[in-house]
């Protein structure tokens, strides 16, 4: 049982015309075994969020505090914050030239589990996790992310997360750009990763379509840098038909 | 030859300003330039294993190298008159590569060395130079690739840290001739190469790839001509670098001639830089001289460019530490030439200097 504890965070970035904040106190706890999805209007900040906690560089935290069970998250490098749970799926994967899936993969489970795979438990393991996404197995000789559809993009997140099985997992806009196919393959990823390691999810999305698939238990509006208001899976269909208008303005 | 008997020799003395030499510091050449170099005919390049049939290794008199301006060349020629000559008889199919390596260590003297690939009609090959131990060496290289020929010439310079290289590889490519060659330079003090190509048939092509990792204090230069005497020949040059370290200084030049009489030419050029420290320093010249309007296509880019933030943060975004993202990074920058080797012991080889490389300068900590 994992906890992510976010207590007043709030983070600036550094522009042309000086520091600029974002993120202006944001509150969210969230568990193992609990999906929480985000909805808000672009440029709410929302992907700041995600990429705060993950430790992105280009973010300062100015106020607040981030835990997971209890550990300072926002004292841990980028890859500490990995190996103690937290996973992120981007909303924009980046390209890695010359540095092929498998080899990505494997250098990721090793750093993760603290020694590298059995060779022959390993191919099989991530053979049957490329089937179960649909992806073809020959991604795995490609280089990260080079060239790969935006789509493909999304499922080579959604692999790792089921390859990776972090304790808690922040999906950001995973569900834009899939087909309906798509859409379904990636959600059936996410809910196998839930039911298997009983992950925590954080899911930002613009769309009520994927919270068909993947069962939110709480539903919070994000506008202006900080959650504006929470609520279960039918504030979601709420949103979808108003908008956030009354958000915004307020 | 000592320095007065060269002085007797027509031969230009670079003074640094003219533009072969603006960026080499001729201090270091150990005299190779300007004739005062005590030189010897050490023959340091020797065939790994038996030779297989088809393949011949001599030592002949020299007859007609390709004319050039370079002072380094033209003193290893008023020096030596004779080559050493591997010849790959016409229509040979040689299977394995035939791997030649220079390793001994000799820093009293400079090593002038004249040596000639002849590639007969219709003969296919891949030749290796592995050059490592630590020399003072001017190399005159004259590569003939026949009519319908195909040679991948590979020289690795894997030096020690005293080395001095300095080269010219000439290939003449006749019709129909394909010539592919792979630069490797990761070791040595001063390494300067000037790889060049003349299409002497239609329907030639060359493709140039290179790689090189200079830390402190090291020059690695490399200066390509490719000139497009004839219709119909098509060139590629990739070169990638990467530098860590305070004076370490790469210099690349990409000079491609596009002559009146090349119609139907496709040229393009390429030279990546990777800057994995402050202090150092790449310099990355490509120009295109166009003569005829009438080609299929020509281009070039270079850029220069530090660690990709976006690129380190995903790597390590999945548990992957700083320095094992760095080295990822890396190696994924050079895998894409260093790939075209194919022969994994020399591939992991240079993988793994690299790495050392690396580590040494401190570049992949921060
Ligand atoms: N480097 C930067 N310089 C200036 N503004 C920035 C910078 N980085 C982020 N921002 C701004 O921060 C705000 C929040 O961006 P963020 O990407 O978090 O939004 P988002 O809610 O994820 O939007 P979307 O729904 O479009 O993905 C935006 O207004 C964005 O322009
Ligand atoms: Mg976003």
């Amino acid at each position: 049982m994992s906890t992510l504890e976010i207590r007043g965070l709030k983070v600036s970035v550094t522009t042309e015309n000086g520091d600029v904040e974002i993120l202006k106190g944001v509150d969210l706890t969230i568990k193992s075994g609990e999906t929480h999805a985000i909805m808000g209007p672009n440029g709410s900040g929302k992907s700041t969020l995600a990429y705060s906690i993950a430790g992105h560089p280009k973010y300062t935290i100015t106020g607040g505090t981030v835990t997971l069970d209890g550990a300072d998250v926002l004292e841990m490098s980028v890859d500490e914050r990995a190996k103690a749970g937290l996973f992120l799926a981007m909303q924009y994967p980046v390209e890695v030239p010359g540095v092929s899936v498998s080899n990505f993969l494997r250098t990721a489970a090793t750093a993760l589990r603290g020694e590298a795979p059995k060779l022959r438990e390993w191919v099989g393991e991530v053979k049957g996790a490329m089937e179960a996404l649909k992806m073809d197995p020959s991604f795995a000789s490609r280089n990260v992310n080079e060239g790969f559809s935006g789509g493909e993009k999304k499922r080579h997140e959604i692999m790792q997360l089921e390859l990776l099985k972090p304790k808690i997992a922040i999906l950001d806009e995973t569900d834009s750009g899939l087909d309906v196919d798509a859409l379904r393959v990636v959600s059936e990823g996410v809910n196998r990763a839930k039911e298997n390691s009983n992950v925590g999810v954080l899911l930002i999305t613009h769309y009520t379509r994927i919270l068909k698939y993947i069962k939110p238990d709480f539903v919070h509006v994000f506008a202006n840098g900080k959650i504006v208001e929470e609520g279960g899976p039918e504030l979601a269909d709420k949103l979808e038909a108003q908008g956030y208008e009354e958000y915004v303005n307020a | 030859m000592t320095a007065l008997q060269s002085n007797v020799l027509d031969i230009h003395t670079p003074q640094g300003r003219e533009e072969a030499w603006r960026f080499t510091p001729l201090k270091r050449l150990a005299g190779m330039h300007d004739g005062s170099a005590i030189t010897s005919l050490l023959n340091s390049l020797q065939p790994v294993q038996a030779l297989p049939s088809g393949v011949s290794f001599d030592t002949v008199e020299a007859d007609a190298f390709s004319p050039t301006d370079d002072a380094i060349t033209q003193r290893i020629r008023a020096f030596s008159k004779t080559v050493q000559r591997l010849t790959i008889s016409k229509n040979s199919e040689i299977a394995q590569p035939i791997h030649f390596s220079r390793s001994m260590r000799d820093l009293n003297s400079v090593e002038f060395a004249r040596i000639q690939i002849v590639v007969e009609p219709h003969a296919k090959a891949t030749v290796i130079f592995e050059n490592s131990g630590d020399l003072r060496i001017g190399e005159d290289l004259e590569i003939q690739v026949g009519a319908g020929a195909h040679l991948t010439f590979i020289s690795l310079q894997e030096w020690g840290a005293s080395s001095i290289h300095a080269a010219r590889h000439n290939a003449v490519v006749e019709r129909d001739a394909t010539f592919n060659s792979i630069i490797v330079t990761v070791g040595g003090s001063l390494v300067r190469l000037l790889p060049t190509v003349e299409f002497a048939g239609p329907g030639s092509s060359a493709e140039l790839l290179g790689v090189y990792f200079a830390t402190a204090g090291q020059f690695f230069e490399h200066r390509i001509f490719v000139d497009h005497l004839v219709p119909q020949a098509k060139s590629r040059v990739n070169y990638k670098g990467a530098l860590a370290g305070q004076d370490a200084h790469t210099v690349w030049i990409g000079d491609v001639f596009i002559r009146a009489a090349a119609e139907g030419t496709d040229t393009y050029e390429l030279n990546r830089n990777l800057l994995l420290s402050d202090g150092a320093r790449a310099d990355s010249v490509p120009n295109l001289e166009i003569e005829t309007g009438e080609i299929v296509g020509a281009g070039h880019a270079s850029t220069t460019g530090r660690f990709d933030d976006e690129q380190l943060f995903y790597l390590m975004s999945r548990g992957i530490n700083s320095a094992d993202a760095r080295r990822l990074v890396v190696r994924g920058f050079f895998t894409e030439i260093v790939s075209q080797i194919k022969d994994q012991v020399i591939e992991d080889r240079i993988m793994a200097r690299i790495d050392d490389e690396l580590a040494k300068a401190g570049a992949i900590n921060g």
